[in-house]
């Protein structure tokens, strides 16, 4: 059966027409449904118990052609042809590595042009592409889902699983439209709409939900700020965020490595055209957003629906109806040591981090050098620039990126996870407080005791800048903010 | 993995919502590659305060847990139930799951069973009031009972078949192996591969 001839007269969402396309098998009665994966992206941290399992019962890795790896986590951002010096570290990219050559699966090491964040690496090489299935043991796949395709966060014993099998028994997930209408200022990015949309539905709004964010305003995204948004989609406890293919995921792909060629293009454009949502389909959920009044956002607190736009104050836990909400507001000031009412901007920080699966492609890497360029940082404040791949870093350095970013006094370094969670030595030192352009600031994310502000690439720098949480507006030099994140192209 | 119809043991109250994964194990212990062996990583950070309630002598050997709403949220790590099971728990009560957490704790034999609020603040009481007494959670019934005190849960039916036969998810999808080549069959040659490497 082809994908076509699945197409079911029912209008559908494209949630629902990439699920029906890859369903082996119908559950019954309460048994999840069968559905195949097309990709299958591997790290060190999440497979070695996988890896294991398959070696305990004596299984075979199903298809390794659709299964890549590359190292990300623990690698070190610095002196990256030394051996990584924690143990731990260190043991865990050699089990990958080893297991990667017992199972047959191409890897991409440390060193290797294509290493890097396993969600900037599937679509450089143009591996994610619209309509398939992606999965990966790291909640952040999400951010696939951003060209049309169904890509989600798995546990380790579902790596397993789809190794094995190169199934996942799964229970269909519901829909709900985020409609982004109307056009983004000048200054305001794909990381302030998502933040926004997070604060709005809640960090558990999402849950059980594919998110599809729709509208004029995600239409005019390029490719690296929708996969910003669908990156922060698990944050909304939603399983997968999806955008529907259009010209400019097509323009994206074209010549990628692994994009098709010749008639399979022809062939895939003409299904990919097929897979929006269809007129009169239902989504169990709807949710708009209005994207002219949108502000450069922050969090203030320790879960990422605790965020605010940056004319505004520290809020008064007082002032959340929700009991659970009041607790939370008062113990995430607790942790982060603000006070209520305090204006946001007058926040001072230690660090600024820009990077993370969220933030760190080449149009993250443009518009935050678009900011500081022929500026120093605010003396005390500690800047560290990550690149999401080594194929971004090398992009960037062609353009000359890497010398704006050391002139400023920041440090500029080699791919990886790096400080969004500190598994590398890029840690936080308790009480340290960073404005970041990750996804988590959750309690001791970034280094025991350490304070997160998620922010987007634009206010890193102005943060950067002066030394407090600050708006890209706050800066004189910048009143022509025309190359901003995730705007139109 | 083992069968689970009834399980009796010392109950714990964790009285906090919204305890994500980062809590429950902290990202440094994830470097380990190993599935056995997370007993000491688990809730590591609030570990530390005498206070803390599985520091309680009233609380060793607890093997269910009754926390408040959104459990288990975040990263999709599942150390998080290796680091629950190798502690002893075999059951978390709360409100709320994480969507991948639940998926998680089926596949390792934790039963995550969903009450309400209210049901959660009954049983924290009840907990409180006797520390250290036991709580009969029955998988066939789908009941939790401390002293006087019953609460229904919820389950899907499909987990907790599956808990009950004790079965293994990669076995019973290997069932359908003939469906699976089918499929891919059917493959459409523009979808991507990763080798050869290009
Ligand atoms: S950059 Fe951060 S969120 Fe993204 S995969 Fe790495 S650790 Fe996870």
């Amino acid at each position: 059966m082809t994908s076509e001839s699945r197409t079911a007269a029912r209008p559908r969402t494209l949630a629902e027409k990439v699920w029906d396309a890859h369903l082996v098998k119908k559950g019954e009665d309460g048994t999840p449904d069968l559905i195949y994966i097309d990709l299958h992206l591997v790290h060190e941290v999440t497979s070695p118990q996988a890896f294991d399992g398959l070696r305990l019962a004596g299984r075979p890795l199903r298809r390794p052609d659709l299964t890549i790896a590359t190292e990300d986590h623990n690698t070190p951002t610095l002196a990256i042809d030394k051996p990584i010096a924690d143990l731990t570290s260190r043991t865990q990219i050699e089990t990958l590595r080893r297991n990667c050559e017992e199972f047959g699966v191409r890897l991409h090491s440390l060193g290797d042009i294509e290493q890097g964040i396993v969600h900037v690496v599937g679509p450089q090489l143009g591996l994610t592409q619209p309509g398939i299935t992606v999965v990966c043991g790291d909640s952040h796949t999400s951010t696939h889902g951003a060209f049309g395709a169904m890509a989600f966060g798995i546990g380790t014993s579902e790596v397993e699983h789809v190794m094995a099998t190169q199934t996942l028994p799964l229970k269909p997930f519901k829909t709900m439209a985020i409609t982004v209408e109307g056009t983004l200022r000048p200054g305001v990015t794909a990381k302030d709409i998502i933040l926004a949309v997070i604060t709005k539905i809640g960090t558990g709004g999402g849950q059980g939900y594919v998110l599809e964010y729709r509208g004029s305003a995600i239409r005019a995204l390029s490719m690296d700020g929708r996969m910003t948004i669908c990156n922060m989609s698990i944050e909304a406890g939603a399983r997968a965020g999806m955008v529907a293919p259009d010209a400019t995921t097509y323009e994206y792909l074209k010549g990628r490595a692994h994009a098709p060629e010749g008639q399979d293009w022809d062939d895939a454009v003409a299904y990919w055209d097929t897979l929006a949502t269809d007129e009169g389909a239902a989504f169990d959920a709807e949710v708009t957003i209005d994207a002219d009044t949108l502000e450069p956002f922050v969090t203030w607190g320790t879960n990422p629906g605790q965020g605010a736009s940056l004319s505004d104050s520290v809020p008064n836990p007082n002032d959340f109806a929700d009991a659970n909400e009041r607790a939370a507001a008062e113990r995430a000031l607790e942790y982060m040591d603000l006070t209520a009412g305090t204006p946001l901007k007058e926040v001072a920080v230690d660090a600024v981090f820009m990077g993370s699966c969220t933030n760190s492609r080449i149009e993250d890497l443009r518009a935050f050098a678009s900011i500081i360029q022929g500026q120093k940082k605010a003396d005390g404040v500690r800047v560290m620039v990550v690149p999401g791949s080594a194929r971004v870093r090398i992009e960037a350095e062609a353009e000359g990126l890497d010398k704006i970013i050391t002139d400023f006094g920041a440090e500029w370094r080699f791919a990886g996870c790096s400080m969004c969670l500190g598994m590398n030595p890029d840690q936080l030192a308790p009480g340290e407080r960073c404005a970041s352009t990750s996804n988590r600031n959750f309690e001791g994310r970034q280094g025991k005791g350490g304070r997160t502000h998620l922010v987007s690439p634009l206010v890193a720098a102005a943060t950067a800048i002066r030394g407090t949480l600050s708006s890209p507006w706050d800066l004189e030099h910048s009143s022509d903010l025309t190359v901003t994140s995730g705007e139109a192209k | 993995m083992e069968k689970f119809t009834t399980v009796t043991g010392v109950a714990a109250p964790l009285r906090r919502s919204n305890v994500d994964t980062d809590q429950i194990i902290p990202a440094v212990f994830l470097k380990r590659v190993t599935k056995t062996g997370f007993e000491d990583a688990l809730f590591h950070g609030w570990r530390q305060d005498p206070e803390f309630v599985l520091n309680k002598p009233e609380f060793q050997g607890a093997r269910i847990l009754v926390a408040g709403a959104d459990f288990g949220t975040g990263s999709s790590r599942e150390h998080a139930v290796w680091a629950l099971r190798d502690f002893g728990f075999d059951v978390v009560l709360s409100p709320r799951f994480g969507d991948i957490f639940r998926g998680n704790s089926g596949k390792q034999g934790l039963l995550a069973a969903a009450i309400t609020e209210d049901e959660v603040e009954a049983l924290w009481a009840a907990i409180e009031a006797n520390p250290g007494t036991e709580m009969t959670v029955d998988l066939v019934a789908r009941t939790a009972t401390i002293g006087d005190l019953q609460v229904s849960f919820e389950v899907d039916d499909y987990t907790r078949w599956r808990l009950l036969e004790g079965l293994d998810d990669i076995g019973l999808t290997l069932r359908d192996e003939a469906l699976i080549s089918e499929f891919e069959a059917t493959r459409e040659s523009w979808r991507p591969q990763t080798l050869p490497v290009k």
